[in-house]
Formats: C-alpha cells, sequence, structure tokens
C-alpha cells in the first residue's frame, strides 16, 4: 500500500452526532446554565433548606446560608449544614459586603430580583421540558437510544476495563472510538432518565397548583419542603455530571469534540488495534 | 518558559471573567428590555393554561393533620397597616368594619363581620407557600368566597374578583390588592378567613379577613380585606396587572 493510503486508513472523519441531537444538546446547555442561575435566585430570596412538608415545624433547616457579626464586629458570611458552621464569607452567606446566599456571579439576575429570576427559571423550565420530550421522541424514533445509548452484552462485560481506562484517562481509538463506551452510556442513561425526570418532579412538587392534582402526591418526596432540598441537591448533581462531563471532553481531544458537537464531524485516530 | 505560560494563564483568566461577566451583564440588561421581559413572562400563560386545563374546579389543595401545624405562624409583608382607618376599626375590636361587595354584581352590599361569621363556614388546614421559598402549615377558618358571590349575584360578564386592603405599601400610599380568577373565586377551599389556629385572626396574619386561595402562593391571600369588587378586566385598575406584587414584575397566575 502507497503511504498515502495508509495514512487515510487510520484517520477517518466520521459523522458522530446527527443535528437533531447536536441542536437539542445546546438547547439544554442553553437552559440548564439558566435555569441554575436563576435558581440560585430564588433560592436567595429565602436562603434555607428543610426536611419535610413545612419551615416551620420547630426543627431547624439543614442547610441555612446568612451573615452575622463576628466578635470583633466584622460583618461575616456563614453556612450551616446540619448544625456544623463554617465560615463563608465572600462566597455564600454574604458577598461583595451584601447578606445574600449565593454571590451575584452565581445568579441571574446578578442582584437580588425575585420577580426577574422566576420569569427566566419559568420560561427555560418550558425550553427544559419541550426539550427533552422532543429529544425522547427523536431518540426513540431514530433508535438513537436502542443503538447508541443502551448499552450491549459486550458494553456490560467490559465495566471492570472500562472504569481501569477512565482512571488513567486512556481513551478509546479506532474502532471502539465509533461508539460510547459503557460508563459514558450509564452516565448519558442516567442523566437523561433519572436526573432530569426527578429535577423537574421536585419542581413540581413546589407548585401549589399541581399539588392538587392529586392531594398528598408530594408527601412521596417527604414534603414541598423536602421536595424543595431534593431539587437543590439533584441541581448540584447535575452540575457534577457536567464537570465530569466537561473533564472527559477535554482529556479525549477538546476540539474533536467540540466540533463533532457543532458539525458533527469526529476525527477518528490511528487505529492501534490493541484488541485484535 | 515561566513568563509566557504566566501571561497565557492571565490571558486566559481575564478572558474568562470578561466573557462571564459580559454573558451576566448581558443577561441582565435583557431582563431590562421590555419585550424580552415580555416574552419571558409568556410563559406564566402557558402555566397557567395547562394547569386550569389539568386542575378542575373540584381539584383541592391538601389538607393536613393538627400534628403538622407549624407552632408560629410567620408574618410577612404588612405585619401591623399603618392607617389611622384601620387602626380605629381595631381599637374597637373590628366592631364597625364593613366589607363591601360590589361591582359587576345583581346585589351590591356589605358584609360586617358578624354577619360574615354567621354563614356557612369551612375549616382547614393547609400549607401556605409563600413566593420566597418557605412553607407553613395553619388552620383556617372563614366563609367560603362562593357563598358571599352567590348572595351577589355576579353578572355573566364578571371575570375576575378583585380584593382591595387597608394596608398602605409605600409613601405614595397606594394599598395593596390581589385578583383571582372565577374557577378560584368559586373553589370549595376559597375562603375569607377570620380564625387562624382556633383563634381570632391576629392582625399580624390579616384580621379581620384575608383571603385563602389554597392552590396559589401567598402573594394573592390578600390581608386586610376592605372591599371586594367583581370586574371584567383587570387592567384599568391601579397598574393594570392585577395585583400590588403583579404591578412590580411576579405572575399574576400563582400557581407554580
Amino acid at each position: 500500500m502507497p503511504p498515502r493510503d495508509a495514512a487515510a486508513a487510520r484517520e477517518t472523519v466520521i459523522l458522530r452526532h446527527p443535528w437533531p441531537v447536536r441542536l437539542m444538546h445546546w438547547i439544554n446547555v442553553l437552559a440548564c446554565t439558566v435555569l441554575l442561575m436563576s435558581g440560585l435566585q430564588i433560592f436567595n430570596a429565602y436562603p434555607a433548606l428543610h426536611w419535610g412538608k413545612s419551615s416551620y415545624d420547630g426543627r431547624p433547616p439543614i442547610l441555612q446560608m446568612g451573615a452575622r457579626q463576628d466578635a470583633a464586629g466584622n460583618p461575616v458570611g456563614f453556612t450551616r449544614i446540619f448544625g456544623h458552621e463554617f465560615d463563608t464569607t465572600g462566597v455564600l452567606g454574604m458577598s461583595s459586603g451584601v447578606e445574600r446566599g449565593f454571590p451575584a456571579w452565581l445568579t441571574l439576575p446578578g442582584h437580588q430580583w425575585l420577580a426577574m429570576g422566576r420569569r427566566w427559571h419559568f420560561f427555560f423550565a418550558w425550553v427544559l421540558v419541550v426539550n427533552g420530550l422532543a429529544y425522547v421522541a427523536y431518540a426513540l424514533a431514530s433508535r438513537h437510544l436502542a443503538r447508541d445509548l443502551v448499552p450491549t452484552r459486550a458494553d456490560w462485560r467490559s465495566i471492570g476495563q472500562s472504569v481501569g481506562d477512565h482512571l488513567r484517562l486512556r481513551h478509546p481509538r479506532g474502532e471502539a472510538a465509533r461508539h460510547y463506551n459503557v460508563l459514558q452510556k450509564l452516565a448519558y442513561l442516567g442523566v437523561i432518565f433519572v436526573l432530569f425526570p426527578a429535577l423537574i418532579l421536585m419542581g413540581w412538587a413546589m407548585s401549589p397548583g399541581l399539588n392538587a392534582l392529586l392531594p398528598g402526591w408530594v408527601d412521596f418526596f417527604g414534603g414541598r419542603q423536602a421536595a424543595r432540598t431534593l431539587h437543590f441537591v439533584a441541581a448540584w448533581l447535575l452540575v457534577g455530571f457536567v464537570f465530569i462531563h466537561v473533564f472527559e471532553v477535554v482529556v479525549s481531544g477538546l476540539w474533536n469534540n467540540l466540533r463533532a458537537m457543532i458539525s458533527g464531524r469526529y476525527r477518528i485516530a490511528g487505529e492501534e488495534r490493541r484488541d485484535e | 518558559m515561566n513568563e509566557p505560560s504566566d501571561s497565557r494563564r492571565r490571558f486566559l483568566q481575564r478572558a474568562l471573567a470578561a466573557g462571564g461577566a459580559l454573558v451576566l451583564s448581558g443577561c441582565d440588561r435583557l431582563s431590562r428590555i421590555e419585550w424580552f421581559a415580555g416574552l419571558l413572562a409568556s410563559a406564566e400563560k402557558l402555566t397557567y393554561a395547562s394547569q386550569r386545563l389539568l386542575l378542575t374546579r373540584r381539584a383541592m389543595a391538601q389538607e393536613f393533620s393538627e400534628a403538622d401545624l407549624s407552632p408560629f405562624f410567620r408574618s410577612n409583608g404588612t405585619s401591623n397597616p399603618r392607617d389611622p382607618a384601620y387602626q380605629a376599626l381595631a381599637a374597637a375590636g373590628f366592631a364597625d368594619y364593613r366589607l363591601e361587595v360590589g361591582g359587576l354584581v345583581a346585589h351590591p352590599r356589605s358584609y360586617s363581620l358578624a354577619e360574615l361569621k354567621a354563614l356557612p363556614s369551612r375549616t382547614q388546614i393547609t400549607r401556605h407557600d409563600c413566593v420566597e421559598g418557605w412553607s407553613a402549615i395553619g388552620k383556617w377558618k372563614g366563609a367560603p368566597l362562593a357563598r358571599v358571590l352567590e348572595a351577589v349575584r355576579p353578572l355573566p360578564s364578571a371575570r375576575y374578583v378583585v380584593f382591595f386592603c387597608a394596608d398602605p405599601m409605600n409613601a405614595r400610599g397606594q394599598r395593596y390588592y390581589e385578583s383571582i380568577d372565577m374557577e378560584d373565586a368559586f373553589h370549595a377551599q376559597t375562603l375569607l378567613a377570620y380564625a387562624l389556629n382556633d383563634a381570632p385572626l391576629p392582625i399580624r396574619n390579616g384580621a379581620p379577613i384575608r383571603v385563602r386561595v389554597e392552590r396559589q402562593l401567598g402573594y394573592k391571600m390578600a390581608k386586610y380585606v376592605m372591599r371586594i369588587a367583581v370586574v371584567d378586566r383587570l387592567d384599568d385598575i391601579e397598574g393594570g396587572r392585577g395585583g400590588y406584587w403583579e404591578d412590580r414584575g411576579y405572575e399574576w397566575y400563582a400557581g407554580i
């Protein structure tokens, strides 16, 4: 074989993500960013979390942020979790000299403005739900779910291997790079079919209107205030997923991955065929 | 070797900070553009329509047991109206209080507190959800608004019920007001409440009469109600959006 053909064989460009997936991915990025930041704005209106049905049941909050004066008379921001207090001046409880839960650079709008925070939140909540339903419909109809996301028998067998590869930051090459690996599949399935539905359900559980749909359904989550707490926790779990996701994107080839999610084109590097 | 990577890092940090600030200030600026804020607010119509589709007039807010009662029912907003006329009423134990009910009705009339208490009553232990995020559980007793409306007979053109309150909210003397649609007005749990936790309604919680609209947020449940008007439009009242907080950007439909 001439060398040029060999080089071509080692480097293939495939269509990694079809356009509907790319489009819905970026709509989701926008919606989730707005929802997180406007959600923190809403949290700041009452920067405490409770377990149970109400906030006034004689028990202290499980998480609370606020500001107070220390012995020297200086204002400090604090965060109290399960009775343990931490000095979080500058970030939580107090930032830029103002008493507030999360700092201005994390909330939307930046300053305290609950009414506008709610507008952003509920508009993009609809965007998230409509986009999510469109994604699920597409994933089923196009067999994206069955073909790309559901782990195969071989996937399940390779789970130990995949964990090891991830820990050593070793990434699939050649033929194996054409498909998601098993941990990737499980992470995506978990986020799409567990975390997002849970987040949306906890959000609905806070709506006094939807509470009347089937009286008592909110108690399944431990009550409205528990649902608020779980909504908050689930939001940060999603942030945790995004950190891992972006980390993996960076270490497994930032530009190649990014291009695959923008134009769809994904370059598969030289086949070492270490499996064969 | 160190210098370029340091300056590159500094450049990246600055670029990130600048980019972040641009996005943030962009979003803050967007919030101040009327048509964009209006676009965001359009979600309220979708929420209202879908909740009205899902919830019939019979769909009841959850009711709780005595064991769930909050030890102290928090007061929010006005806790004692700074208004001489209201203070005079309160000093006399609301003996001279009259609730005016009028607008688009066949038989406008007024009710004394005793007359409201003489109407068939309803007692309910419900959860009060504030727009800020907290909840408190209280036991309310009052006259269903439906009984009062049946007595005054709203005209066919009636679309909203507006509550005008005694408490001045700002230096300009604008008073609190709120409004609900006829679906909520005739809902079984919508009360003109005069008792909280088996005691006369305290001033901090809205004495002598506060509204309970259990399928919406706390700010819909006006305190210190002095007058009720049945209307066919809201845009000619005060700021035109149907409530004191609505005029300041909050949703009129607060079922979410």
